[in-house]
């Protein structure tokens, strides 16, 4: 396993009675890209806090690089950050703002403007390097920002969710260029989003973070396969909720609506005749029957909407509905609402919610 | 409708007049001197009055002693209650706007009082000290203004992220304070600083119970003494004061050109 670069240890933040933040133990490797994911008021913004020094720890510890920073200024803890609101300053120009670290840091200036003009170079605007913030639009103004924080070349890089205020095609086309420069520059990142798919596209691994808790730490893939509790799998991805007795819970077998399927993951921690939630992917369900040994549930399709590239199916069953995704062909139908239909998925895919229904 | 627009026009020429008729009957006596023409012998006299010169320098040397004082002052703190302290805001401003309802004679008092020659501190026994008391009675005074001014420089920009981006940078606060904040609220400043200007070129009480050679003094003593150049001094401290509110009113354009250009 790698040397931990950064670490929190047992951090805690409380604001009078309220606690915002518990017990968040995390290792981040050098040059690892971390995602911090959540709904708003989770804390994962006050953590972010914590490790740049805007915000004083209640508990625990904050290491980098084998270094206790917790109770170091700001200034002292050589790390980089992007703010959402951009945070340029507007008295100087583009070069001048991307130039300030070095120019605090007493850097020469020949020195320093050849990283300007570098940073200008990795952001892809060396044209821009007179121009001031307010002639820039708001991709331009984040990307200014980007190199302002990486040139003094701190160790750690932090983003307190950098693409909230942009347009979505914007906030596309940027992400990639952010995470196509961390890696190139190998700089151990930290990166705060409510937008799941920037934390599934962009992270090495992802921290879920719910009331001031750590839901669940792991890969994209792991987290949005095997969500360990309700609130990740229903905040990450969209997921079908269906509500069923639970049989035999060694087996896994669970009744809905009358119709017996097993999950492959077990309910080891219920009762037999207790009633749990289960959840399914939409992806994870078809609408055809390749055989084998997979989950089989009949039901009524009850509303198709015509999505372009997709389409989108509900099934009925008696009490319970889900959504399924199935791609448009133009040799191919969509289904007709009203109609039976046999939905069919794999043990593995279903998911047994902890906690009762 | 039309009766109203009227109705407007007809107020704003009265209070135009009433301002505008006394201060031409003033220019009209000023241009008196000549008899039987016009001619401007009392401006001539009062350009080429030693007196006037010696105590309109040194106002200006006060006025920008005090500007510099108050923004060193003001700055800083408007800074530091708005980052910080957002709850002591209504309690400074308060105490800012005190001094609106102290009269100048009453901090006067109050240093004879503290500072007279006999006391512990006997700043006023010293002319160069007592300038010193001059600068601060003067800050006293243009307090609510320049208070007023910064804080609403300050509102306009958000204090708390560019201190946090600057501080990321390595930045300690004396660099926060020169680089990134006094220079957007550089216009804010000026605006306080013209204000103040105002305020102290034409100041007569403290200037007068301080004995200090002051340009407020001067036109009183002009005034009991001449005739035709008490107008001609009038006008030239309206002008002086017009011309610091157009310079505040073309600052504020800018300020509010340069945030419209932002996207």
């Amino acid at each position: 396993m790698a040397v931990a670069f950064l670490e929190l240890d047992d951090v805690r933040k409380t604001y009078g009675p309220a606690t915002v933040v518990q017990g968040f133990d995390l290792s981040v490797g050098r040059g690892e890209f971390v995602s911090f994911l959540g709904p708003s008021g989770c804390g994962k913004t006050t953590v972010l806090r914590m490790i740049a020094g805007f915000e004083e720890p209640t508990g625990g510890a904050i290491r980098i690089d084998g270094k206790d920073v917790t109770d170091l200024r700001p200034n002292q803890r050589n790390i980089g950050m992007v703010f959402q609101a951009y945070a340029l300053f507007p008295n100087l120009t583009v070069a001048q703002n991307i130039g300030f670290g070095l120019k605090v840091a007493g850097m020469p200036k020949a020195d320093a403007n050849a990283r300007v003009a570098a940073m200008l170079e990795l952001i892809k605007l060396p044209q821009f390097s007179d121009r001031y913030p307010y002639q820039l639009s708001g991709g331009q103004q984040q990307r200014v920002a980007l190199a302002r924080a990486l040139a003094p070349k701190p160790k750690l890089l932090l983003l307190d969710e950098p693409l909230s205020a942009l347009d979505a095609k914007v906030r596309v086309s940027l992400r990639e260029e952010i995470r196509s420069i961390q890696k190139e520059l190998g700089i151990t990142t930290v990166f705060v989003t409510h937008d799941q798919e920037e934390a599934l596209s962009m992270s090495d691994r992802i921290v879920v973070m719910s009331e001031g808790r750590m839901e669940q730490v792991g890969t994209p893939f792991e987290v949005y396969n095997f969500p360990r509790t309700r609130f990740v799998a229903s905040f990450v991805g969209t997921l079908n909720i269906l509500r069923g007795k639970v049989g035999d819970p060694a087996k896994g077998t669970i009744t809905v609506d009358g119709q017996e399927i097993v999950s492959a993951r077990g309910v080891a921690d219920a009762q037999p005749g207790e009633i749990r939630s289960v959840a399914l992917r939409p992806e994870a369900v078809i609408l055809t029957d390749p055989g084998g040994t997979r989950n089989r549930m009949q039901g009524t399709i009850e509303e198709v909407s015509f999505l372009g590239s997709v389409v989108r199916v509900r099934v009925r069953f008696k009490d319970n509905v889900i959504s399924l995704d199935t791609f448009n062909s133009a040799s191919v139908a969509p289904p007709e609402r009203g109609k039976p239909v046999t939905v069919t998925f794999a043990h593995e895919d279903l998911l047994v919610l902890e906690g009762a229904a | 409708m039309k009766r109203g627009r009227i109705g407007s026009w007809v107020a704003l020429l009265f209070g135009a007049g009433y301002f505008i008729i006394p201060l031409i009957a003033t220019f009209e006596f000023s241009l008196r001197v000549r008899r039987g023409e016009y001619s401007l012998d009392a401006y001539r006299n009062v350009f080429t009055d030693l007196r006037f010169q010696e105590t309109f320098t040194y106002s200006t040397a006060v006025a920008l002693a005090t500007i510099v004082v108050g923004v060193l002052l003001v700055v800083p703190t408007a800074y530091w209650i708005r980052l910080r302290l957002p709850r002591l805001r209504p309690v400074v401003e308060f105490i800012t706007l005190m001094t609106l309802v102290i009269p100048a004679i009453i901090i006067v008092f109050g240093y004879i009082r503290l500072y007279n020659s006999s006391s512990w501190l006997p700043f006023t026994a010293s002319a160069r000290a007592t300038d010193v008391l001059l600068i601060f009675g003067y800050v006293t005074l243009a307090l609510p203004y320049m208070y007023r001014a910064v804080d609403t420089g300050l509102r306009a920009i958000d204090i708390r992220t560019l201190t946090e981006a600057a501080q990321s940078l390595g930045a300690g606060w004396i660099t926060i304070m020169v680089c990134v904040i006094l220079p957007n609220v550089r216009v804010a400043v000026l605006s306080g600083a013209f204000l103040t200007f105002a305020i102290v070129i034409g100041e007569f009480t403290l200037a007068a119970l301080l004995n200090r050679p002051a340009f407020g003094p001067y036109l009183q003593n002009v005034g009991a003494n001449k005739i035709y150049e008490p107008s001609a001094l009038a006008i030239i401290a309206f002008l002086v004061t017009w011309g610091c509110i157009v310079v505040m009113q073309l600052l504020g354009r800018a300020r509010r050109g340069a945030a419209s250009d932002t996207r």
